[in-house]
């Protein structure tokens, strides 16, 4: 055996990341730096900008109270915003979790009524959420229809479920026993915030340090790869929509806890606040890039918006304006960064 | 090198260079093209050819040096100002809108149009007939294009080139995907362009191809131009040892593997449509190729062995028990590995590291109650890396930015890591430049004499020839035939792939596959 051909590929020059190419010109050596730092960091700047720029205007903004308040009020769409970035890895999405948040919820509060102590009643409205979850991620993983339809089939059925179950009225608890979920402390922190950390530790720890985490990225970034390297990728894919549907339900739970009472009409067009949490957090809608921990962020920079624009007295129309900028500038962002690597 | 003509020529480029961050992927490039020649550019991948003719076609604009059209300069900074030049590129990835007729593709941009301002169907019909006409290509303008083979839709991407009055007509790999009756076809429309005086650029790995075509051949390497030469003064294999660098005595290895017992056998096994019945034997640590034409089957029988499809009809048996294979998951758990035909839409996670690239099969052993053990799988990849010698600038750099040999790597570096007993490789050396196949053979080789049944599937004979131990044959779904490694020649595989040798079964091979065949054969 001759050794001839075998450094043939090594003349190549072989490009190193991190390392000033020789041929390169500076600019654009500058714009590839840039274009790193703002992948990795830019959305955290975005908000460490957004929080400096309040706090210029409106003077009461930067107080610990107010950063709870801002945090408190954006936990329930950071919970489903942390499932939805799940799905959203698989190129999924699910249309339904704001209709799940009120069956959830409705159905929490209407446990207690019927006696059930509080650890059951919240624990059985994360299952029910788990159930539809399981069911939408069935009809897309093993029937292969739409993620799009079968979730706003969902969004609708729900809503009608969350209705036909206090036949369309508020039911009111006043003794609700888990309420301390929406409105006790822990070590001077709001619940919410704790649970909403607790949620995202461990889909974090899911995603970055679990082999079903590598599984989700696998299916997201090539689906029919996954499929020949011996993935469960219909399993996966389901056990995805579960935690979609789980991630809605505790949402659902602390909403009730929150206001006290099972409300049919709540969640209302949160799905697509926490899809804007998902994208502007960095997660591809074209699946297979993403972390959860850029949702948080995101989802943090809508509550700042929020509490913000609440701050300096913008009216609520244009408040709603603003948002939906910032929902299509996501995207924006999402698609610029697609054009980039081509 | 070349003397210069009296005519200025149709093109040229002159001391063009071109640099990415990170690569310098052209140097001081010199080129020419005459009207009436065809141009063949050889080099391995990474060599510099398709940057140069991105910058034919307008998506790439120099850093430095010139082109001329007619003596005079030009700048080519779009798409749009390409075409206007006179310049077509057929890609290797088409550029058709697949939903759309023939006869609609053909008229994008320029539809004709009625009195009343609405689309003039008939115009566009009969126009696109006269296209179709000018190049010999049989299609009708009502076909929806994405129904086409690759090589009908090649044509009607030729057709509107010569409707636009191109005059120089870059072809980049135009026969990789195409059977080889349709790749006749094209050698001979490229012939007749020749003769029309339109001035060809052909990019092809194909020797032979290269061999019947090019009046002039480039080559390249390394971003550098090398030479150019009339073909009559050169042969293959100076070309090869230009392209390479050096010489080149010993691509293929082979040294003669002692098989042990059988390890996969399957009776009778077929789809129940186009594969099947076949009965294969693979043995531990033999090296088995197989060849035969394009849509033989070859892959689909992989992909039935593999669980990629269900099989329909017959048996799959591992050590002499049945087994059931229903999907890939039930193939790897017993062993079995696949590298497929199409690494990037079937195999890579591009936006993913080497590293979850490399342990995506394996993650039951390199996890505890489904939570990674990172020591493991560090000490396994770079163990996979090393030994692979996969080029990368950490475990973490991600697939994409790989080239496609050591991409190629990564794949086999999964299957490496999970230790099968069979291995599948359908085209491994695809789209790999000459260096890497070299190391792919190694490892091919390695993986037998450590006892793995390998079963390798190309469309390159001379590779099938060269590592095999076994080569089965296929046509149409079936085995046709089944040789040696000492006793097999080029000419006998292609004798039983095409039907006019065998079983006797020549029934359902079409016409043109064997014409183009002989023809072939005449050749040589």
């Amino acid at each position: 055996m001759t050794e001839s051909v075998r450094s043939t590929e090594a003349p190549a020059p072989a490009p190193e990341p991190g390392r000033e190419p020789e041929g390169a010109t500076p600019k654009r050596f500058d714009g590839a730096r840039l274009a790193l730092l703002w992948d990795r960091y830019g959305i955290l700047g975005v908000l460490v900008l957004m929080v400096v720029l309040m706090a210029v205007i409106a003077p009461n903004f930067l107080t610990l109270s107010n950063g709870f308040n801002i945090a408190r009020a954006a936990s329930i769409n950071a919970i489903l915003a942390a499932g939805m970035t799940l799905v959203i890895l698989t190129r999924g999405i699910d249309l339904s979790v704001g209709s799940n948040l009120a069956v959830c919820g409705v159905v929490s509060v209407l446990l207690w009524t019927s006696g059930a102590p509080a650890i059951v009643c919240v624990l059985g409205g994360i299952l029910v959420g788990a159930v539809f979850g399981m069911v939408n991620g069935t009809l897309v993983a093993y029937l292969g229809l739409p993620a799009f339809i079968v979730t706003l089939g969902a969004l609708t059925y729900l809503r009608g479920t969350a209705y036909s179950l206090t036949d369309g009225r508020p039911l009111i608890a006043d003794d609700l026993g888990f309420r301390l979920l929406g409105d006790g402390l822990i070590l001077g922190v709001p619940v919410p915030i704790v649970v909403m950390l607790l949620v995202y530790v461990t889909l974090w720890f899911l995603l970055a340090r679990t082999r079903f985490g590598n599984e989700v990225y696998a299916i997201g970034g090539n689906p029919e790869a996954a499929r020949l390297s011996g993935i469960k990728v219909k399993w996966t894919l389901t056990k995805v929509y579960v935690i979609a549907g789980a991630c809605a339900g505790l949402a659902g739970v602390l909403f009730s806890a929150r206001v006290v009472s099972g409300q049919p009409t709540a969640g209302e067009s949160y799905e697509l606040d926490a899809i804007a949490a998902v994208v502007l957090g960095g997660t591809s809608l074209m699946g297979g890039v993403g972390r959860v921990q850029g949702t948080l962020i995101g989802a943090m920079i809508m509550g700042v918006l929020s509490n913000g624009l609440l701050l300096m007295n913008v009216p609520f129309f244009y408040q709603l304006i603003v948002k939906g900028a910032v929902i299509v500038l996501a995207v924006a962002i999402d698609s610029l960064k697609h054009w980039k690597r081509t | 090198m070349n003397a210069p003509t009296s005519p200025p020529p149709l093109l040229r480029m002159a001391r063009v260079s071109k640099s990415f961050p990170g690569v310098k992927a052209l140097t001081d490039v010199t080129f020419d093209l005459r009207p009436g020649e065809v141009h063949a550019l050889m080099g391995e991948n990474g060599a510099g050819k398709s940057t140069l003719i991105k910058m034919l076609a307008g998506i790439h604009t120099p850093d430095e040096g010139s082109i001329e059209i007619d003596g005079r300069p030009v700048t080519i900074d779009s798409p749009n100002r390409s075409a206007e030049l006179g310049i077509a590129v057929i890609h290797q990835e088409l550029n058709t809108a697949p939903n759309m007729t023939v006869a609609q593709n053909l008229a994008l941009g320029q539809e004709p149009r009625t009195a009343w301002g609405t689309l003039d169907r008939a115009r566009m019909r009969r126009d696109a007939e006269a296209k179709l006409r000018r190049i010999g290509a049989d299609v009708s303008p009502d076909t929806v294009i994405g129904r086409l083979s690759v090589g009908m839709q090649q044509m009607v991407e030729i057709a509107r080139a010569v409707a636009q009055q191109a005059r120089i007509l870059v072809l980049d790999e135009p026969t990789a995907a195409l059977s080889e009756a349709e790749a006749q076809r094209l050698l001979e429309l490229v012939e007749e362009l020749r003769e029309s005086g339109m001035g060809l650029i052909y990019i092809s790995h194909r020797m032979e191809e290269v061999y019947r075509l090019a009046d002039r051949v480039s080559v390249f390497r390394d971003g550098h131009w090398i030479d150019t030469s009339d073909r009559a003064d050169t042969t293959p294999e100076s070309i090869v040892t230009r392209m390479v660098g050096r010489q080149l005595d010993d691509l293929y290895v082979h040294e003669p593997h002692e098989p042990g017992d059988v390890v996969l056998e399957t009776r009778g096994l077929g789809d129940g449509a186009q594969v099947g019945p076949v009965d294969v034997r693979l043995r531990a640590g033999e090296v088995v190729g197989v060849a035969g034409l394009i849509g033989a089957g070859r892959t689909e029988f992989a992909r039935l062995l593999f669980g990629a499809e269900r099989a329909r009809a017959g048996e799959i048996r591992m050590a002499g028990e049945p087994v059931r294979i229903r999907n890939p998951l039930d193939a790897v758990k017993l062993g079995i590995g696949l590298v497929p035909e199409s690494r990037k839409e079937q195999a890579l996670f591009l936006d993913l590291a080497v590293r979850e690239n490399i342990t995506v099969s394996g993650l039951g052993a390199l996890s505890d109650l489904g939570v990674l053990r990172f020591g493991r799988i560090a000490e396994l990849v770079r163990r996979q890396v090393e030994s692979l010698n996969v080029r990368c600038s950490s475990p973490q750099q991600h697939v994409r930015n790989l080239s496609g040999g050591n991409q190629q790597k990564v794949v086999l570096a999964r299957w490496l890591a999970v230790q099968p007993r069979v291995l599948l490789l359908d085209e491994p050396t695809r789209g790999v430049d000459i260096g890497a196949k070299h190391e792919i053979y190694k490892i091919i080789d390695r993986l037998a004499k450590e006892g793995v049944a390998v079963l390798m599937i190309s469309s390159d004979l001379p590779e099938v020839l060269g590592i095999s131990d076994r080569i089965l044959v296929m046509r149409n779904g079936r085995l046709a035939g089944e040789f040696d490694h000492d006793e097999a020649t080029e000419e006998t595989v292609m004798l039983y792939a095409t039907g006019v040798a065998g079983d006797g079964e020549t029934d359902g091979v079409p016409d043109g596959r064997r014409a183009a065949v002989t023809k072939q054969g005449e050749a040589q």
